[in-house]
């Protein structure tokens, strides 16, 4: 038998909660300073509608009181406010900040800086309309998508496998693939009867041109020892290419489908802000067309949200799919 | 050499193997690696293929594992010519190779997977994982096993399938000197127990002699099996016994001379 101490990696042994006070206390202590920042300036600002912005904090501040005093009865509650807290208390100031910027110093034009009690206001009074939006724009996104993702999944095999395929495809795809996919979108408004339906045939393009890249770069660069021994082992094609050139390529997969994600964002505000009627980057223009930079900030506010979740959901896609990583590389 | 009647079909013979290349600095000319190599190999046979770098071993084996096709010369396996990879004909890397995506145990059956087989010989694959000592690592993926466990699990995967002829390139080069030991006697193990016919390359002079029935010395440029020595040792062997460390002084004599002229 081998030594086994180098089979299982060890467990990380967490330190019994170092979590200090001062760490504890900076969220709620942040939210008083910026609540009462903001009451002075609404003082001096009297017809300003601030109340949703005050129980905000408020709320922030009776939270994580209340989460300091179950802090003791959950291990798990301690790692992730010892681990948050500091970035929270780091929001909190920086929308304290920004409220003292423009409402308080008014050191920005008016109209297209408003302050964020404004731009609370703006996000709760348009939420219908704000999540009927970001609906939109999701069930545009995951189409297009996954469209683009399937359709580059097929290519980039293709290519990466087939040297046929790579002498005929690889030029077309290093011609067509740099074209930005909004740069298509004159043409495609004119070919496609319904805007949504270019929008999400332009958004599958933008994705399919770096999954395809990586796709067929992972396919084509598989260990040939691994191919190898595969043969010897009695593989057939079907073997070598679902068994063991696609799995050796999913690292390389991932890059690109994370590009693909990036580009589709783009893509989709773009298109939705030029052709589509509805989604988050149509009511962006529709809201600046009116002039209520609240609602514009609003509406950034719910992308960030929505954008970075769907890189989240992607990121734990990957941790599952690459757990035989672990511990070979650095994520 | 003569094989038994009856095990015809897992001998190998080699005749008059030719292979070139092209030269690495100049495309338009070749390079001999073998130059009419011949050689057999009995059913149930441990050979070794000793020689310096670069001598054409490693080729060699991948033209009988089907990997590359010969320019000229005959290899059969009983009366059949080898000319693709075949899963009779197990091959064993120095890098284990294993699938770093699958668990041991599903490396361990990649063979039965490929050929679709897995169904009808899903006991086997606990049975291959005993033979090697990894049962309790199953589920373990490659890169958590120390370079001895995951050579066993090669060798596992490439045994699962039941070869006529195990190849082994150098599979203990890159352990250490322990560890090799170790595991030269858990291929002998498996050997002994499977009967299983196998041709390892190797650059080690005392593992050679350790192992195998006969020892094929190589020379390079053109690689051509110079001279092949019978090693009449009981098994098992002692690797300080006298006659042990008489044949190792006659081989490390001849390579010198080899090389010197």
């Amino acid at each position: 038998m081998e030594p086994q101490e180098d089979l299982v990696p060890t467990a990380i042994v967490e330190p019994p909660s170092a979590l200090r006070w001062r760490t504890m206390l900076a969220v709620p202590f942040a939210a008083g300073i910026a609540l009462t920042a903001h009451t002075f300036i609404a003082n001096r600002e009297p017809p300003l509608e601030t109340h949703s912005y005050r129980l905000l904090f408020i709320e922030v501040i009776a939270v994580s009181i209340l989460l300091a005093l179950l802090r003791r009865f959950s291990p798990g509650l301690r790692r992730w406010m010892a681990n948050m807290w500091p970035i929270f208390t780091a929001a909190i100031v920086s929308v304290c900040v920004w409220d003292i910027v423009t409402l308080g110093l008014r050191m920005l034009p008016l109209p297209y800086f408003p302050g964020p009690s404004a731009v609370l206001r703006s996000l709760i009074n348009d939420r219908v309309l704000l999540l009927d939006s970001t609906w939109h724009s999701l069930v545009l996104l995951l189409s297009g998508y996954t469209l683009g993702v399937i359709g580059g999944l097929i290519s980039g095999i293709c290519i990466g496998w087939s040297s046929p395929i790579r002498y005929w495809g690889m030029p077309l795809l290093k011609v067509v693939g740099p074209i930005p996919a909004t740069a298509w979108i004159p043409l495609t408004m004119v070919l496609s009867p319904s805007a949504t339906v270019s929008s999400a045939a332009l958004i599958a393009l933008a994705v399919w041109f770096p999954v395809t890249m990586l796709t067929a770069s992972g396919i084509s660069n598989t260990r040939a020892s691994y191919l190898d021994v595969a043969r010897t082992l009695g593989a057939g094609r079907a073997y070598l290419i679902f068994h063991v050139a696609i799995p050796a390529a999913v690292p390389n997969i991932f890059i690109g489908l994370f590009m693909g994600l990036g580009a589709s964002f783009l893509t989709l505000v773009v298109a939705e802000s030029v052709g589509v009627k509805s989604g988050l980057g149509w009511y962006v223009s529709w809201a600046q067309g009116w002039a209520e930079y609240g609602k514009v900030f609003a509406a950034l506010i719910i992308m960030a949200a929505f954008f970075s979740t769907i890189m989240t959901v992607l990121f734990k896609v990957r941790d599952r799919v690459l757990v035989w990583q672990k511990g070979v590389i650095k994520w | 050499m003569v094989a038994p009647a009856e095990t015809e079909a897992s001998s190998l013979v080699v005749r008059e193997v030719r292979k070139s290349f092209p030269a690495p600095d100049n495309p338009l000319s070749r390079r001999q690696v073998l130059d009419g190599v011949s050689f057999s190999l009995g059913a149930g046979e441990l050979i070794s293929l000793i020689g310096p770098s670069g001598c054409g071993k490693s080729t060699l084996l991948r033209l009988v594992a089907g990997l590359d096709s010969a320019d000229s010369g005959d290899l059969l396996i009983g009366i059949e010519p080898i000319t693709a990879p075949n899963a009779e004909r197990g091959l064993v890397f120095q890098d284990p190779n294993l699938f770093p995506w699958l668990t041991v145990r599903r490396n361990i059956q990649a063979g039965l997977v490929a050929r679709g087989v897995l169904h009808e010989k899903k006991n086997e694959v606990d049975e291959f994982m005993r033979l090697v000592g990894l049962e309790i690592f199953a589920n373990v993926y490659p890169h958590h096993l120390s370079g001895g466990m995951a050579q066993r699990a090669a060798l596992a995967r490439a045994l699962i399938n039941h070869p006529k002829i195990l190849l082994l390139d150098e599979p203990l080069g890159a352990l250490d000197a322990f560890t090799r030991m170790r595991m030269q006697d858990e291929v002998l193990r498996l050997w002994q127990a499977r009967r299983t016919t196998m041709l390892l390359v190797t650059h080690d002079i005392d593992e050679a002699i350790y192992m195998s029935d006969r020892i094929m010395i190589m020379t390079p440029r053109p690689g051509r099996i110079e001279r092949t020595i019978p090693v009449e040792l009981a098994r098992p062997r002692q690797r300080d016994s006298g006659d042990f460390l008489r044949l190792r002084s006659d081989i490390l004599k001849f390579l010198h001379f080899a090389g010197k002229s």
